[in-house]
């Protein structure tokens, strides 16, 4: 059976369109809340990122690790993590659900452990953002094994030759960072040069799936659909932010959001 | 595992750059890896290049001031009545504290790359303020990441950062401390590597970080052996040298050219920061038994909860209070080559009462922690024994806690 985030890929090729990732983080601002946004954005979003809250996060900017440390405040833990994967999906098994977070939260679970706990609950792919190429080649197969999709970074920084080399050992989704930053910063590139360097990579093999992230919002999402996906998160983040701050529902803004975001790229 | 003779210990690294097969390494973005790779190359080759050592050494003498004191502490070894104890002065060297050789070597690889800016992190402020003045001395825009707890605690260290023209960057995400500096130095280094050099102020970080802070150290040892042969003709049959501990830079630096003697000639023993008496926390991963994580880019071991969360730290020395440590002391621990132990933020109040009160030294509250168990451990040994502390500090910055602490006397 192929991977729920190839088909989601394939759906959104059929409708000629970018797909929509959308990156939360679990817990934030509670395990219930974070399982209610998912459920409810899930209508727009093709693949749904879950961020693994950490605590010294080395590539987010303020907006995630606002959310993250929020969420550890109220207490959201590893197993809670795979408990709402494992709920959201009994609703929604065909939805695809990557796990982002930083390789210590693995490490310290135990990486088969870990793996084995994403197959029962129903992750379908990983980004570790601290376990680039090549230290990621044993854990990358050891995913495979699992049908679970390791998803390379790949950065403005890369070089051809590591591009090259990275892209050959990769499964069939890639995440293409858009700009030296961390997470969430006021896109620094335009769009145009943005999709010029995403063509480049394209080209190496194009039978790979390849998505934008950093910096994305409602702006600037439209001038970037020609991407095979688009991830927004910090945008999203800011908006849970922001309707705690007013004392709005969380769940209603963020969904208004992520449909907006959608039709941004149709 | 095993620690090789006749190599340097910073070059006993694997492939991907961890010592003793799992220590260290580069467990970074994909976005650092590029300018990771391009200091490796740059340090590799300059680290053996006879026109940058002695570029080197030109600044370490001229402008650092070598070599820092060598003293006996007569008084204190009286009192003690046990082992000689000796001091390494390191406070002597330009802006007080040994920050300043890492700081300095950071900042000519900067000028070598081209870089014109250059950033970095602080605990206690010294490594702040020693690249802040290395970057005026260099001509580099200079900007520092300093929790908003440590601001608070480390006043004269601000001033001084802000009079050499540096922007002190306050962080105020986590325990607003160290660690919490190190995390947002280095995500301004994710987003702007291309025209900022950066500068991991210890023995931590990705694997690089850890072996350009340690050879930059390394003069405090090189002198040392001088100095030790000078005054006894050979390097002392029973040796024994006590370091504070926190990420790891001035310990190393301290034991590094005497890492092939064996121990029972010449052992090392780390003190690290056991925190207030009557607290849980503490800044002494190795001491207390933590377990190996991954902090800053390196596996090393590190306060964390069964998640791989990372725990706060407590401290009366800011330059201690750093929950994980170099993965260099890592090896040293589970190779057996070094000690370690903890002494605690009252023992170390204690020692500095002890040290000033027979002394003309006054040592900051990083190396009070070191004499605390010097003190302690000297009493048993024998007349023949050399006792060395690394005086690494000097206790100016600690004044207002002093003060809070021991009373006006003290400041």
């Amino acid at each position: 059976m192929l991977n729920p985030i190839s088909l989601a890929f394939k759906k959104a090729k059929q409708e000629n369109r970018a797909a929509l990732i959308t990156y939360t983080v679990a817990g934030d601002s509670s395990k219930k809340q974070s399982l209610d946004i998912l459920k409810s954005i899930s209508k727009d979003a093709d693949i749904l990122e879950l961020g693994v809250p950490h605590n010294t996060p080395v590539a987010d900017g303020s907006q995630i690790q606002t959310s993250a440390y929020r969420a550890i405040k109220n207490g959201i833990k590893m197993n809670d993590i795979f408990k709402i994967v494992k709920e959201f999906k009994k609703l929604n098994k065909d939805k695809p659900i990557i796990l982002m977070g930083y390789f210590n939260m693995i490490f310290q679970y135990g990486e088969s452990k870990f793996l084995n706990k994403c197959n029962s609950s129903g992750v379908n792919g990983l980004i570790v953002v601290d376990l680039p190429w090549p230290e990621n080649i044993d854990f990358a197969r050891k995913c495979k094994k699992k049908s679970i999709y390791f998803i390379q970074l790949l950065s403005p920084t890369t070089t051809i030759q590591r591009l090259k080399k990275i892209i050959r050992d990769s499964h069939p989704m890639n995440y293409f960072i858009s700009m030296l930053s961390t997470t969430g910063g006021k896109l620094k590139v335009s769009p145009k040069d943005i999709i010029k360097n995403y063509n480049k990579i394209k080209k190496i093999d194009p039978k790979k799936e390849i998505v934008i992230g950093f910096g994305i919002t409602g702006k600037t999402i439209g001038k970037l659909k020609s991407a095979d996906g688009l991830v927004v998160g910090s945008a999203i983040c800011k908006e849970i932010s922001k309707s705690l701050k007013h004392r709005q529902n969380p769940v209603t803004n963020v969904s208004k959001l992520v449909k907006k975001l959608k039709s941004k790229i149709l | 595992m095993k620690i090789k003779k006749k190599i340097p210990l910073i070059d006993q690294v694997n492939k991907l750059g961890f010592w003793g097969g799992k220590f260290g390494g580069n467990y970074v973005p994909e976005t650092l890896k590029k300018p990771i790779e391009d200091l490796e190359v740059l340090f590799n080759k300059l680290k053996n290049d006879k026109r940058f050592i002695a570029e080197r050494d030109k600044y370490f003498k001229n402008w650092i001031g070598t070599p820092t004191r060598f003293i006996k502490l007569e008084n204190l070894t009286n009192h003690v009545g046990g082992a000689q104890i000796w001091s390494k002065v390191v406070s002597d060297a330009n802006g007080g504290a040994h920050k300043i050789y890492n700081a300095t070597v950071h900042c000519l690889l900067a000028k070598r790359s081209g870089k014109k800016f250059i950033i970095g992190d602080t605990g206690a402020g010294y490594a702040g303020k020693m690249l802040s003045m290395a970057a005026k001395k260099f001509g580099l825009k200079c900007k520092i990441f300093m929790g908003a707890k440590d601001i608070a605690r480390q006043q004269p260290n601000v001033k001084a950062m802000k009079k050499n023209g540096a922007e002190v960057i306050p962080v105020y995400s986590g325990s607003q401390t160290l660690v919490d500096a190190v995390s947002e130095c280095m995500r301004f280094w994710v987003a702007n590597c291309d025209t900022t050099a950066m500068c991991v102020g210890s023995t931590v970080g990705p694997a690089v970080f850890v072996r350009i802070c340690g050879w930059s150290t390394s003069q405090i040892s090189r002198e040392l052996k001088v100095q030790l042969i000078d005054e006894f003709g050979s390097v002392p049959r029973k040796l024994k040298l006590y370091n504070c501990v926190g990420g790891g830079s001035s310990s190393f630096g301290f034991w590094n050219e005497f890492m092939d003697y064996d121990k029972k000639q010449c052992e090392f023993i780390g003190v690290e920061a056991g925190g207030p008496a009557k607290s849980k926390k503490h800044a002494a991963p190795l001491t207390y038994g933590s377990k190996i994580g991954i902090l800053h880019g390196a596996a090393q071991y590190v306060n964390q909860d069964s998640d791989g969360q990372i725990e706060e730290t407590e401290s009366i020395s800011a330059g201690l209070d750093y929950p994980g440590i170099s993965p260099l002391h890592c090896f040293l621990k589970d190779t057996k080559r070094a000690r370690y132990t903890a002494a605690s933020d009252e023992d170390a109040l204690i020692a500095y009462k002890t040290v000033t009160k027979f002394e003309k030294l006054r040592p900051s509250l990083e190396p009070s922690h070191a004499f605390s168990i010097a003190i302690k451990e000297a009493k048993k040994l024998s007349k023949d024994t050399i006792v060395v502390v690394n005086s690494c500090g000097d206790s100016y910055k600690d004044r207002e806690i002093l003060k809070k602490r021991l009373g006006k006397k003290y400041a």
